[in-house]
């Protein structure tokens, strides 16, 4: 068990219960026993619009998260590149980088510490994996070398015992990844959600309802 | 200490459910009221509906609230500077909110009014206790509320033989989501009834709040006040009638007494200047949450109360309930590849499963209901997350073989997130535990909150009722996940995780700490919330719940505390109190 994830109860979230509460086990895997969360501090909101990213009514805390930094120079980088191998850019949509992915991943860093530790930690560990076998950092073995070490951590089922803590740092990446570009203008439009503006609910169409081979009760006298 | 000279006719602590329908009711009476608020001021038409998880740099993360970035409640769990214990290696986790309107701005909208039998349990099987009341008693009011608030939902067809899910006065529900249906197909299997949901979200406007505009953000409070919160349904009309002095940022130290026994009023520290104040009332109402008032009661000890106040039967904090809970999720190759359309709808399920067997063929004495959710939701904090546990399992989007498991990156793994981006479903149990008087909260004689207030200290133990009622939960969840052609996600919970049972209070339903019953013995207020040892001290939250039912509490809470209001009113006009 690890304790730098995003956990199981964020990832529930996004499925929508309406009472969804601490501690929820719907989501499987090596997970981190839940951490007690929210201090309870009113967090108001400031008085900045809308920035270049996107960024609505930050406070004063969160501007100060964003000045500062936690990875070094190298560190981002490598978390630049491997966003990219992560989510690369398709005949869909752009990649990682593009979505701002890094700049999330560091933002959370100093915003949820306890991933600090895992996520250098990970960096340390295939820079001196690949060391070990190419004599160079991650960042600069070449790309067959850069695939080479990540096939070894990037399928759980297959890794050997001896890189498990690469594939779980990987793991909790992945999945940092995966949120930070999903949650970005790029991915949400990639995904085509449609939502969040004000409409009228009529009902799923009908190719929906066909596709589950389903259909609804006319006896009901819906809104 | 500052005492304003004034004597309100009614003092009430707390500005949720409890305590708002009590402004609400008491001031377009006539009273004058005065309501203190621990929290700050909060209006739901500020609140963040409509922002976009890229609008801020942790995208929505719930570094600072348990429910994310930007859910409604000021709150949680864990409260800076405010603790609480636990003994002899039990646990409670106690959710509080501190802000105008309390919990009602975050909740789940769940309205579900209790039935006939849940007023009766023990006559049924022999457990706990009957309520004083019936179900025609507190039925009024019920419908009151329905036509105050607003809830939609559907009267059961008598064919079910769903006779403890009583009818309503409902405005029409929305019309399902394609998966819902899918789930009510597959219930049908299994004679699961799978109805229209109960929740106070307007489907048509009703008195001047318009309806619902579908963004399926509740959670976040409304920017149209189309849901219900306390602030704008109740306490914005108290203050309307110029009747009410609303104080914020007021944490309650304990109820003040004179020699013959009665309230006098609430002494409370102001976190805006740290200064203790006392305001004075004819009457007084602890509508705190069943915790709170509990521990309020606790803590106004004097050499006439030394065991606390309204506390003769030693009642005052026992009891103590939460709803249980367990859940799964599954994975449903069906909905996988699922055509894009706006699915948000309301905040919250269309259609839910009301308790459905029959507890005496059962190894558990106590029902559950059953809500869910899932398909195209906006992305969020946690997006797919561990999809190395589950991509393995199908093929690649394009059809061709998966030849290293789980897992991976790239472009296949892109197209993965595009694939499963939907055909997610979540499954919740949420029932009823037996009230047993050693679940307790009793004041911790060591620890002071910030304010030096003495605070809680829990004990709370779950019985093989509630453990076997999880068991069954985890079974249904999983033959009704099947049945849709779907796999769950994770390891199913076994007997040595009390298969996933959550912690008490994990459910944020607390009640039953300052029962109701026909006694002075045998219970801490009348059938009218009114203490039983000081006649002018009520207790209008979840406290006074006798039994918990397989529903949500705050359509119950809402009631009694405008039945126990309008006795106020009578009791008064009677010269009584």
């Amino acid at each position: 068990m690890k304790k730098n994830k995003i956990n199981r109860r964020d990832s529930l979230k996004v499925i929508g219960l309406a009472s969804l509460t601490a501690g929820s086990t719907l989501i499987p895997g090596c997970n981190p026993p839940e951490q007690k969360q929210g201090q309870g501090h009113e967090h108001q909101h400031g008085n900045v619009t809308a920035d270049s990213n996107g960024f609505k009514n930050l406070n004063d805390a969160d501007l100060k998260l964003l000045e500062e930094r936690f990875f070094s120079d190298h560190e981002y980088k490598t978390i630049q590149v491997l966003s990219d191998i992560i989510i690369p850019a398709d005949d869909k949509s752009g990649s990682a980088t593009e979505a701002n992915v890094p700049e999330f991943i560091e933002f959370m860093m100093k915003d949820q510490p306890q991933h600090q530790t895992n996520m250098r930690g990970g960096i340390s560990w295939i820079d001196y994996q690949c060391k070990k076998r190419f004599s160079k950092n991650f960042i600069e073995s070449s790309q067959e070398q850069q695939i080479e070490i990540l096939d070894e951590i990037a399928y759980p089922e297959q890794a050997k015992p001896e890189m498990i803590q690469g594939v779980n740092w990987f793991n909790s990446l992945r999945d940092f990844v995966a949120t930070g570009f999903f949650t970005s203008q790029i991915g949400i439009k990639d995904l085509k959600y449609i939502g969040n503006a004000a409409n009228v609910w009529q009902g799923s169409p009908q190719k929906v309802l066909d596709k589950l081979g389903v259909k609804y009760d006319d006896s009901i006298d819906y809104a | 200490m500052q005492t304003n000279d004034k004597t309100y006719d009614v003092c009430i602590v707390g500005s949720g459910a409890g305590g708002g329908m009590a402004a609400k009711v008491l001031t377009e009476a006539g009273a004058d009221v005065v309501m203190l608020e621990a929290g700050p001021f909060f209006d739901s038409a500020e609140g963040d509906m409509f922002k976009w998880p890229y609008n801020s740099p942790r995208r929505g993360a719930p570094t600072h609230r348990p429910f994310g970035e930007f859910d409604a409640a000021f709150g949680g769990w864990e409260l800076g500077g405010e603790p609480y214990t636990t003994k002899d290696n039990t646990s409670f986790a106690w959710f509080r909110s501190r802000m105008l309107g309390g919990r009602t701005n975050h909740w789940g909208r769940i309205s579900l009014r209790f039935g006939p039998k849940d007023f009766k349990r023990k006559s049924i099987d022999g457990l706990g206790d009957d309520w004083p009341i019936s179900y025609e008693d507190i039925k009024p009011y019920y419908d009151k509320v329905d036509k105050l608030v607003g809830v939609f939902g559907t009267n059961l067809d008598p064919a079910l033989g769903l006779d403890n899910e009583p009818d309503g006065i409902f405005l029409p529900p929305p019309k399902p989501r394609a998966y819902e249906l899918l789930i009510q197909k597959a219930c049908a299997g299994m004679d699961i009834p799978v109805v229209p949901s109960r929740m106070s979200i307007l489907t048509r406007p009703l008195n001047g709040r318009p309806a619902c505009h579908y963004c399926s953000q509740c959670n976040r409070g409304c920017s149209t006040y189309s849901n219900f919160s306390s602030p704008p349904v109740l306490v914005n009309p108290a203050l309307e009638t110029g009747k009410l002095n609303l104080i914020l940022n007021a944490m309650a130290r304990e109820v003040t007494t004179n020699d013959e026994g009665l309230a006098t009023g609430v002494s409370y520290v102001s976190k805006e200047d740290g200064q203790d104040y006392h305001v004075k009332a004819k009457v007084v109402i602890l509508a705190a949450s069943a915790c709170s008032s509990a521990r309020i009661l606790l803590n106004s000890k004097s050499s006439r109360f030394p065991n606390g106040l309204a506390n003769s039967s030693d009642l005052v904090g026992k009891y103590l309930m939460d709803s249980t809970g367990a859940d799964m999720a599954g994975i449903i190759p069906k909905m996988m590849d699922s055509i894009p359309y706006n699915e948000d709808g309301i905040g919250g399920m269309h259609l839910y499963i009301p308790w459905w067997l029959d507890n005496s063929k059962l190894s558990f004495p106590r029902g559950y209901h059953v809500e869910f959710g899932g398909g195209r939701r906006m992305p969020g904090y946690g997006f797919l997350g561990g999809i190395h546990n589950y991509n393995g399992k199908f093929s690649h989007r394009d059809g061709s073989e998966r030849k290293h498991g789980g897992g991976g990156y790239g472009k296949q793994l892109k197209e993965d997130y595009r694939m499963f981006y939907g055909s997610l479903v979540g499954f919740a149990g949420r029932g009823e535990p037996i009230a047993f008087k050693d679940n307790y909260c009793e004041i911790d004689p060591n620890v002071v909150d910030k304010w030096g207030i003495p605070v809680l200290k829990f004990h709370y133990k779950w019985s093989d009722h509630e453990i076997l009622q999880a068991k069954h939960m985890q079974d249904t969840f999983e033959e009704i996940i099947y049945r849709m052609g779907g796999f769950p996600l994770g390891p199913k919970p076994g007997k040595d995780q009390n298969y996933g049972l959550h912690t008490p209070g994990e459910i944020i339903h607390e009640v039953g700490t300052t029962r109701m019953g026909k006694t002075a013995k045998d219970s801490v207020t009348n059938q009218y919330c009114q203490t039983h040892d000081v006649k002018n001290l009520f207790v209008n939250d979840g406290g006074t719940f006798t039994s918990m039912a397989d529903k949500n509490p705050t359509w119950t809470i809402l009631a009694l505390s405008m039945r126990a209001s309008e006795y106020i009113i009578d009791q008064k006009k009677q010269m009584n109190i």
